[in-house]
């Protein structure tokens, strides 16, 4: 075997206060091969990524281990330095924000170039690497003239200037629409397969890492947690861990009810002596309390695990969705929209958002708006509720019809339809304790006294699943998911009898997603509430809704039953979709059967 | 509101707490202190009265008068000392009406998104475009040199400034999520503008503060230096400066003493304003 591409040796990096963020790491990337970095957010996949180049965050220190590229070791001396650019680059999470905005695609990428005098192609060609226009016109773009798919494969034109040995992306597709990603991801496959480039992939999301990786890392509170091929891990994943991420995975191929982990993923300082997973685990035994347990080989070639107990890790249960989520949706429609047209202003007169879209959905019904970024999602969500007056059209609530502006619409009307917003940062005034928040809507829409209202946020608090105590804290003291959770029990706490999510889950990880839609289902079949659930994730809409409705463009393009959308879309556009959406089971199900046939069912 | 307003007490700190939290802001509030206690009591420490001349004009520093005598051989300290209560009212309301006017127009030119945005903002550049000194000059002319005269024609000048700030800020902030809940759940434009936009532009107001009390000062010492806005005897520190130019090679005391106090005023409400806004971000983020 030739030379790696990347070796980490036991790295350990801690805070100032001495609390490691990682530790024992070691990774091996071969060359031309594609590492998958597995772990939710807060795992410590970043300051990994970044220790590659001998970059720590400010705060951060890397206290002992050994990490060398090409053969060459990462020390403080300026060889390495010089070495670095030449040998590895990075591609970063959010290429809005990577790009400067004044320099034109060309110049961004000379200057790559230029810096490592080793000038093997012109950018132009480098463009047309990364399947883009290699043409000047192209070039002399800013990039506020290109979409975020065109700029994230800028960004990767630019990490191969230097014509590196290895690429770490970190989170390169998300926030991207699936049809962009698979574009992405087959460019990276091309590449890898042209040029023996070697890739460290990071991600939270193991479809993806399914259909790019040949090995895979997972990571859980700053410890590599399990790693090997990826076929042998994701047929049978021996981490109890890995294993919930598998559960916690929607898919859309094979809907299924998601499994849930118990509790949260513990914080930097946070860690008990033993095992950091052992408080979430089913399996764990006294001893995973009190010892940390190192990698160990298991049976099969390269699988390495870090549990004392991964003999007894059960395979991942795939249990098909029986009828749709939530029972069936029952009595007429609560919500329905007719013919509904929205426009926006622009400088240039009204542009229109969404033209005649029309849909209903019953009391326990669930009903899906899929489309990517720019479809109109949003605006249909937004015009529900009374914040965007439509051009033309009509909603209707039990069938009144409701005003546009949500000023002119009655008390009641407010109250009975709930909108969700999409960024749980956002949602929720930073000024306002968590309390007040979840007080408001009941004070101003249920007219519910001092008291009454006091009893009705530790109720809502305690249905989301949140702390008692975390009524007095403040947004910006609460992690993604538990804004998400708060902005969640604000809108239950008019008692609505619609609520509308506006992607409440594109921003949290899956397993916290998994958790969130978990209590949307028991909320609809506990109240009956009708849910219109806005999301770009096919995977996630097969597990949650029981009706589809794919926007393109703001027109309607196919609508129905969700399994038959999903499983024999019509239209070319749903078909596009659902193509490049990546999927875990189809990634399984392309390996073969293993030892174990996970899809089998158990007895 | 009921049981949510007892849990709003952790980021609304009382102001003295949250701006002791660090060096910058514990030396602004401590001159503050001091400064307004030399406004309060000032007077009562007077060793010589403030109106009647005790000496030769211009005489320098002695025993009995120990930053010496002024224009009119009237004793310096003790029209230091009483010079305060005049300044540090003019400049407080002078602020207060600024920021009234200017939080008003902002909030409402940047929520609206209607034809009352650049109504009111065109309205505002047109203020902006005058040269300050002229606008106050053209008011006390006008209407004389009154207290109440030289504090509307101050805020005149200042609020075009601030309302521009605060229509920034009220622009971001009336995109976010929570601003959209709130109207989807019907409150009202006055509950939506105090409750969930106003607290999340505290920031670059306060910032901002410190900067247009030192204007307000500024300008009306100016006003006062070329003799058109308070008249004689009255005491007051941008009045002395003014006065007391004349005598300048004779008692240069005369002139430095309530000009450096001018000074410690405005480096303590910056100072203040600093720490209360470092502070607040501090508590706002959190985790």
């Amino acid at each position: 075997m030739s030379e790696l591409a990347l070796r980490a040796a036991d790295v350990r990096i801690e805070l100032s206060s001495g609390d490691a963020v990682i530790e024992g790491i070691d990774l091996q990337v071969g060359p031309g091969e594609i590492l998958g970095l597995v772990g939710e957010s807060g795992s410590g996949k970043t300051t990994t990524a970044l220790s590659v180049f001998g970059y720590h965050a400010p705060g951060l220190r890397m206290t002992s281990g050994e990490i060398s590229i090409a053969g060459e070791k990462l020390g403080d001396d300026g060889a390495f330095r010089a070495a670095r650019g030449r040998l590895a680059s990075y591609v970063p999470q959010n290429p809005g924000t990577a790009l400067n905005p004044s320099l034109r695609v060309a110049d961004a990428i000379e200057d790559m170039i230029r810096a490592e005098r080793r000038n093997a192609e012109g950018p132009h060609r480098l463009l047309e690497r990364v399947g883009l226009p290699g043409d000047r016109d192209f070039g002399r773009r800013f990039p506020h003239q290109l979409s975020g798919g065109q700029q994230q494969r800028v960004c990767i034109a630019a990490s191969l200037a230097p014509d590196p040995t290895l690429v770490v992306l970190d989170e390169p597709t998300t926030g991207l629409d699936v049809v962009t990603q698979d574009r992405i991801l087959k460019e990276l496959l091309r590449l890898r397969d042209e040029q023996q480039v070697a890739m460290l992939y990071i991600t939270h999301d193991l479809a993806v890492v399914a259909q790019i990786a040949g090995r895979i890392a997972v990571m859980y509170a700053g410890h590599i947690v399990e790693q090997g091929p990826a076929a042998e891990i994701l047929r049978q994943p021996r981490h109890p861990y890995t294993r919930g991420l598998m559960a916690a995975t929607p898919d859309h191929l094979r809907p299924r009810v998601l499994g849930a982990m118990p509790g949260i993923a513990v914080g930097v300082g946070e860690r008990p002596p033993g095992c950091p997973f052992a408080p979430r685990c089913e399996q764990r035994k006294p001893r995973c309390e009190g010892e940390l347990p190192q990698l160990e080989p298991t049976a099969a070639g390269g699988h390495e695990v870090r549990c004392f107990e991964w003999r007894r890790t059960p395979p991942v249960d795939w249990v098909a969705l029986e009828v749709a989520a939530g029972g069936e949706p029952n009595g007429p429609a609560i919500l329905e929209v007719n013919a509904l047209c929205a426009e926006y202003r622009g400088a240039r007169g009204s542009v229109v958002a969404v033209s005649d879209v029309s849909f209903e959905v019953a009391p326990r019904g669930c009903l899906a708006i899929v489309g990517e970024s720019g479809s109109g999602k949003t605006t249909v969500a937004r015009a529900i509720a009374g914040l965007h007056p439509p051009a033309s059209g009509r909603v209707l609530l039990g069938g009144e019809v409701l005003h546009g502006s949500a000023h002119k619409r009655t008390v009641q009307q407010r109250r009975r339809i709930q909108l969700v917003f999409q960024n749980p940062a956002e949602a929720l005034n930073p000024r306002h304790s968590v309390a007040e928040s979840i007080a408001r809507p009941a004070q101003v829409l249920r007219r519910l006294g001092r008291n009454e209202t006091r009893v009705e946020v530790a109720r809502l608090l305690e249905a989301v699943r949140l702390p008692a105590a975390a009524g007095e804290r403040y947004p910006g003291e609460l992690s993604g998911g538990e804004r998400q959770r708060v902005a969640i029990a604000r809108a239950l706490a008019a008692e609505p009898e619609v609520l509308v999510c506006d992607e409440i889950t594109s921003a949290l990880d899956v397993s916290v997603q998994a958790v969130v839609l978990e209590l949307l289902r028991e909320l609809r079949d506990e109240f009956g509430l009708a849910v219109i659930f806005i999301s770009h994730d096919l995977g996630v809409v097969a597990t949650i809704a029981e009706q589809v409705l794919v926007l393109e463009g703001g027109v309607v393009c196919e609508r129905g039953v969700a399994a038959e959308v999903l499983g024999a879309p019509q239209h070319p556009y749903t078909q596009r979709l659902l193509e490049a959406a990546p999927s875990l089971s189809a990634a399984i199900d392309g390996w073969g059967a293993a030892n174990v046939d996970p899809l089998a069912p158990r007895p | 509101m009921s049981a949510a307003a007892t849990g709003a007490g952790r980021l609304r700190v009382p102001l003295v707490r949250s701006v002791s939290g660090d060096w910058g802001g514990r030396i602004g509030l401590f001159l503050l202190f001091v400064l307004v206690g030399l406004a309060i009591f000032g007077p009562a420490l007077a060793p010589h009265s403030t109106t009647a001349p005790v000496g030769i004009p211009g005489e320098g520093s002695s025993g009995s008068a120990l930053l010496g005598l002024d224009f009119l051989g009237r004793d310096v300290l003790s029209r230091t000392l009483s010079g305060g209560r005049s300044t540090l009212l003019l400049a407080t309301a002078a602020t207060t009406l600024t920021y009234l006017v200017g939080l008003t127009v902002g909030l409402i030119a940047g929520y609206s998104r209607s034809i009352t945005d650049p109504l009111l903002m065109r309205t505002v550049d047109v203020f902006l475009s005058f040269p300050a000194l002229l606008v106050m000059l053209l008011f006390v002319t006008a209407f004389g040199g009154g207290r109440g005269v030289l504090v509307g024609a101050t805020s005149l000048v200042l609020f075009p400034g601030v309302a521009r700030i605060v229509r920034t800020a009220t622009l971001e902030v009336s995109t976010k999520g929570f601003v959209e809940a709130a109207v989807a759940r019907g409150e009202r434009t006055d509950a939506v503008l105090r409750r969930e936009i106003l607290p999340n532009i505290v920031s670059p107001v306060v910032a901002d503060l410190g900067i247009r009390f030192s204007w307000a000062i500024i300008l009306i010492a100016s006003v006062n230096y070329l003799g058109l806005g308070l008249k004689p005897p009255t005491t007051d520190w941008g009045l002395m400066v003014s006065e007391n130019r004349e005598i300048i090679s004779s008692n240069p005391l005369a002139l430095l003493a309530p000009a450096a106090i001018l000074a410690l005023l405005i480096i303590a409400v910056n100072l203040t304003g600093d720490a209360y806004v470092r502070q607040r971000n501090r508590s706002g983020d959190g985790r």
